[in-house]
């Protein structure tokens, strides 16, 4: 089986929601959509308070080209719009809805209906696409139109779906494999056809059989479209690993894109939601979060309308544990705490995960005994000591140098070391000030 | 919510792994060894252990409480290890106070003045051995002779393995007769230094320190390889003079050296190349030593420098980065 | 006898002949530096702290020598003094700048500012700046994990256990600016001197709302304009819910101190208050009025206790 070579480690999965069946969240009180859910410019409020919305009435508009619309995911009044403290930690504005009935646009095919054919030209999908405010769904929030349209001077030659969900604990991914096979596979064959390809390849992991042998008996009959089973090793999927293991190509390093070695990667969740705003007219408004953690009641996969506050999300699941020291939006190798449980549920919350105070509390930093685990860990072939300690003595020069902005954030270095040094805190921060020398040294130019 | 939350970046989980976790698999994969010493020296392979180990424990203790006034370090096992090499690499029969200020030197001086684990430029036990190496040169190199249970610096010397094969390449071809069988030197029923006559004792510590994944075959298997390949092409030109690599191998304390000191975590090159460049160093530098120089044993000395060339092999021997090699 | 003869006669020759060389040598190479280079380095502290733009002291007095004027050359550190002297060495007139002092604009002690979360990441504001709003409510003030600390190449700020906040030793503060640069969120700032050390400022740098503000600290400022309106020499601005007062219009009367109905507005360094009110500039009596009695205390940041 294929994987990547360099580094990589193996966190305990924790699949505890990997049988439950995906149930769906009744509806907020009130609903809160932050303006930046996406990499790029923040989108730009296009109702005012007091406005009346549906299901799927767009909200706000892109902010320029690398931005992405928002839609409304209940029907209600605009309450205010203010700001709210979202995953990052930091207070953004947005938009609040109170919740009334629940009414849907009537452009919005709402059938279980599978739509196979669509007459859309290439251009009108990439619209649609947009129009729908899609973003990468696994975690980054890339908006996906842009994604789309890779630089002319690159040829596309394969698309990679991404079904590898290599964080522990979350299944997200895998439950809409399991229950919507033939979706993903039409909204395979849209970005094909976008893309103007004929070779796609979904990489998924190992740990998940079902979901191999069922993609494999619902693509025999289809060409162009191959299940690879993937050996099990985080992060694997990682956009540049997953390629390298695919694929065999390596990335180069920034400011190069997937796209330079011929490949387009895009999350199987990205792929669900292209099928529902191409085939039903449905924008993203709603997506599926695992809500997990080991003293949970009933940690389960649910499908939820976004801008619901992740309180009740956890309610559903059976209420915070008592001995909960750490909320976590996303996966525990590259999620975001959260401050509190009154955040949103937005485009890029893949998961909720609560840890326990004993295993979130991190244990006292030693010296660096130079074990050299980190770089053996390290997917990038990076030296986390070196860049840690380089950005400890605010030494930029150092850490740029020795490929900083090649690091993906992973975490694997820092979940290895024996010392417990926080290195990709260091890392992060030494990467954010080399991406801003380069930056302003490009500005010059 | 009632509980307070904890904020920190991603990775939100760690695999569990820890310094004492490392240093207590180090000292476990040293226990093999510790019995093939008692076995075969007897009570003085126990007293020299148990009284460096004490008196490393001792010193790491003082010095971190009474001198830098900071949290005590000896949970780590750092000090318990240096104690257990630094008496593997003594004979049986030295007298306690030598044990004692080689227990100082290693601690104090290969260690803590440089600010503890992690920031030492020299693998502190080896810093104490050659310390006493070159002050009681007649006593470090007399080694008793195994199977003395009793004894303890009353104990018979007699030469090692090591000695004559010196003496053979020196000339001397009567020396042939005194050498011990292969399998007497695989075993380690032969003279030398507490824990480096058993090669089967050390090795089975390599595969306990490659199972639990504390080190990486690198440094250790490019070491050995290094020595055979160097001798048998030495064994190959001259079998009169030049002895069978298999001996150098097994003899003297290039398995302890290669499987316990080279790799130790603190003064060894951080990249796998760097591992290979310095396995070799080593390599050659033993057979340079063994071969050429006056000590008949150059396992501690060519380690030394190699430490002292790490920070240069780190700097030199970058990992190979992803998408590196497409530009 | 003549093998002492013999090791004198050696010695004495090598030593001779290396001397001679040492000397052609230095003659032949020797390199002409300006003598008031050594003497302004002299004068000058010797931290290379680089507040003054250039690497180090050496670099400094090397431009001072170097330029036509004394014009945009300033070491920080050093008193005016100091700088006449090297004036007084390069030739060139010099202006007499005015000192000043780094000060800390957050009073978000423990008390104040409650902790509603741990921050248990690398010990580092501006890595706990990156990530989110750090430990309490308040996204703008002091995130006190001391990067301001060792920024200080002179000793003048150290983290008071007590509040978490830092504290600045004003006469060891050179006003260099190490320690604003090192601060993530711009909490410190260096303000003039004035007589006396004595000087007014707004300890708060929170642009939220009132509530919001109010919420996160007990001394935020919540932007409610008082001390802007009451402020005769119109030194206060009120900009993003905040107030700031502009050093260089103040003039120390104080009034807006007993205005702020938040207490955020600090005076440090002004002789204790008299209970019957004298004539102008001195205000009337406040119930919270500095406890300290000495006219000069250590401190520049004075914890309110008024409640």
């Amino acid at each position: 089986m294929n994987t990547f070579k360099i580094g990589g480690v193996h966190p305990e999965p924790n699949k505890l929601t990997a049988d439950r069946k995906i149930e769906t969240l009744a509806l907020p009180k009130q609903a809160v959509f932050p303006l930046s859910q996406h990499i790029g410019a923040p989108a730009v409020p296009c109702v005012q308070k007091g406005d009346t919305v549906r299901v799927g009435t767009r909200i706000a508009e892109p902010g320029g080209f690398m931005s992405a619309s928002i839609h409304s995911s209940v029907s209600g009044k605009v309450a205010k719009i203010d700001s709210v403290i979202d995953a990052s930690g930091l207070r953004k504005p947005a938009i609040f809805i109170d919740v009334e009935g629940d009414e849907w646009e009537p452009s919005i095919d709402r059938s279980d209906k599978l739509i196979l054919q669509s007459n859309k030209s290439r251009d009108e999908i990439i619209e649609c696409i947009k129009n729908a405010g899609i973003v990468g769904m696994g975690g980054a929030c890339f908006p996906t139109h842009v994604k789309l349209c890779p630089p002319k001077e690159c040829t596309i030659d394969t698309l990679i779906i991404n079904a590898v969900e290599c964080e522990p604990y979350l299944t997200a991914d895998h439950r809409l494999m399991l229950e919507h096979p033939d979706e993903i596979i039409i909204g395979i064959k849209i970005i094909l056809k976008v893309l103007g390809i004929d070779r796609a390849v979904i990489g998924v992991e190992a740990n998940k059989p079902d979901a191999i042998s069922l993609l494999q008996s619902k693509t025999s009959m289809v060409s162009g479209i191959e299940v690879m089973p993937l050996q099990m090793k985080y992060p694997q999927g990682g956009e540049k690993q997953l390629i390298e293991a695919v694929t065999g190509r390596q990335v180069p390093p920034p400011p190069a894109l997937p796209a330079n070695v011929g490949c387009v990667v895009q999350n199987v969740g990205t792929v669900f939601a292209i099928y529902e705003a191409v085939m039903k007219n449905k924008p993203l408004f709603e997506r599926i979060v695992t809500v997990t953690g080991k003293g949970l009641k009933n940690p389960c996969n649910l499908k939820v309308r976004m801008g619901t506050p992740v309180s009740q999300l956890i309610e559903y699941a059976g209420g915070m544990p008592e001995d909960t020291g750490k909320l976590i939006s996303g996966g525990p190798m590259m999620g975001r705490p959260l401050l509190d449980d009154t955040a949103p549920v937005v485009k890029g919350t893949s998961g909720l995960l609560m840890i326990p105070e004993a295993d979130a509390i991190r244990r006292e930093e030693r010296n660096c005994i130079r074990c050299a685990k980190c770089v053996q860990a390290c997917p990038m072939g990076l030296e986390p000591y070196l860049l840690a300690t380089a950005s400890e003595a605010s030494d930029w020069e150092c850490a740029e140098e020795n490929w900083i902005m090649s690091c993906i954030e992973c975490g694997c270095c820092q979940s290895t070391c024996p010392s417990r040094r926080p290195l990709l805190d260091w890392v992060r921060l030494a990467k954010n000030r080399v991406g801003g020398i380069i930056r302003a040294r490009n500005a010059k130019k | 919510m009632a509980q307070k939350l904890y904020i920190t970046t991603s990775p939100h989980v760690h695999c569990g792994d820890t310094i004492e976790r490392n240093m207590r698999t180090v000292i476990w994969a040293l226990v093999p060894a510790f019995i093939a010493s008692v076995f075969y020296f007897g009570l003085g392979a126990v007293i020299v252990t148990a009284t460096s180990v004490a008196s490393c424990l001792f010193f790491e203790w003082f010095i971190t409480r009474v001198f830098l006034k900071r949290p005590s370090t000896l949970a780590d096992g750092s000090a318990i290890i240096t104690g257990i090499l630094l008496a593997f690499n003594m004979p049986s029969n030295i007298p306690l106070y030598m044990i004692v200020m080689g227990a100082l030197v290693a601690i104090g001086i290969g260690k803590m003045v440089f600010g503890g684990l992690g920031n030492n430029p020299f693998n502190p036990a080896l810093v104490g051995r050659v310390f006493l190496l070159i002050s009681f040169p007649a006593k470090m190199t007399s080694w008793p002779v195994p199977h003395q249970m009793t004894a303890y610096t009353d104990a018979v010397t007699g030469a090692t393995p090591l000695n004559l094969i010196g003496q053979i390449a020196g000339g001397n071809s009567a020396a042939v007769d005194q050498l011990p069988g292969l399998k007497d030197l695989f075993l380690g029923n032969i003279g030398g230094c507490i824990g480096e006559v058993s090669a089967v004792a050390l090795l089975i510590g390599l595969i306990i320190l490659l199972w639990r994944k504390v080190i990486t075959w690198h440094i250790p298997v490019t070491i050995l390889a290094t020595v055979a390949v160097l001798t048998g092409i030495m064994w190959m030109i001259n079998p009169v003079l030049y002895v069978n690599p298999l001996y150098h191998l097994c003899a003297g304390g290039l398995m302890l050296g290669a499987i316990f000191m080279a790799t130790d975590y603190v003064t060894s090159p951080m990249t796998t190349t760097g591992m290979v460049w310095y396995g070799i160093g080593i390599g050659f530098l033993t057979v340079i030593i063994r071969y050429f120089g006056s000590y008949p044993e150059g396992m501690s000395f060519a380690i030394l420098i190699m430490n002292a060339v790490t920070p240069l092999i780190n700097n030199w021997c970058k990992p190979k980065r992803f998408g590196e090699a497409v530009k | 006898m003549s093998f002492i003869l013999t090791a004198v006669l050696v010695l004495g020759l090598t030593g001779l002949v290396l001397g001679l060389v040492l000397y052609a040598v230095s003659r032949k190479f020797k390199v002409e530096t300006d003598p008031r280079v050594g003497q302004i380095t002299e004068l000058l502290p010797g931290a290379n702290c680089g507040g003054c733009g250039f690497p180090g002291c050496a670099a400094f007095a090397e431009a001072c020598v170097k330029s036509d004027s004394m014009e945009g050359l300033k070491c920080s550190v050093c008193k005016s003094e100091v700088m006449q002297q090297i004036a007084a060495i390069t030739g060139h007139a010099v202006e007499v700048g005015v000192e000043k002092v780094a000060v800390v604009r957050c009073a978000g002690s423990c008390d104040n500012r409650p902790g509603l979360r741990v921050y248990d990441g690398a010990k580092s504001c501006a890595a706990a700046a990156l990530m989110n709003g750090g430990a309490t409510g308040c996204f703008f003030g002091c995130l006190g994990c001391g990067d301001c600390v060792k920024a200080c190449k002179f000793d003048a700020i150290k983290m008071d256990p007590e509040t978490g906040l830092p504290v600045v030793d004003q006469d060891k503060c050179t006003a260099c600016g190490a320690c604003a640069k090192a601060c993530p969120r711009n909490v410190i700032e260096l303000r003039n001197k004035n007589k006396l050390d004595r000087r007014v400022y707004v300890s708060c740098v929170n642009k939220d709302k009132g509530p919001v503000a109010k919420k996160a600290c007990a001394v935020a400022c919540i932007g409610c304009g008082k001390c802007v309106k009451i402020c005769p020499f119109e030194a206060i601005t009120l900009e993003n819910n905040l107030a700031y007062i502009d050093f260089e219009k103040c003039r120390l009367c104080r009034k807006c101190v007993d205005e702020c109905p938040q207490h955020t507005i600090l005076a440090v360094n002004f002789p204790p208050k008299k209970v019957v009110a004298p004539a102008e500039p001195k205000a009337e009596e406040t119930p919270q009025a500095p406890v300290e009695p000495a006219p000069m205390p250590e401190n520049t940041v004075e914890q309110q206790k008024a409640e």
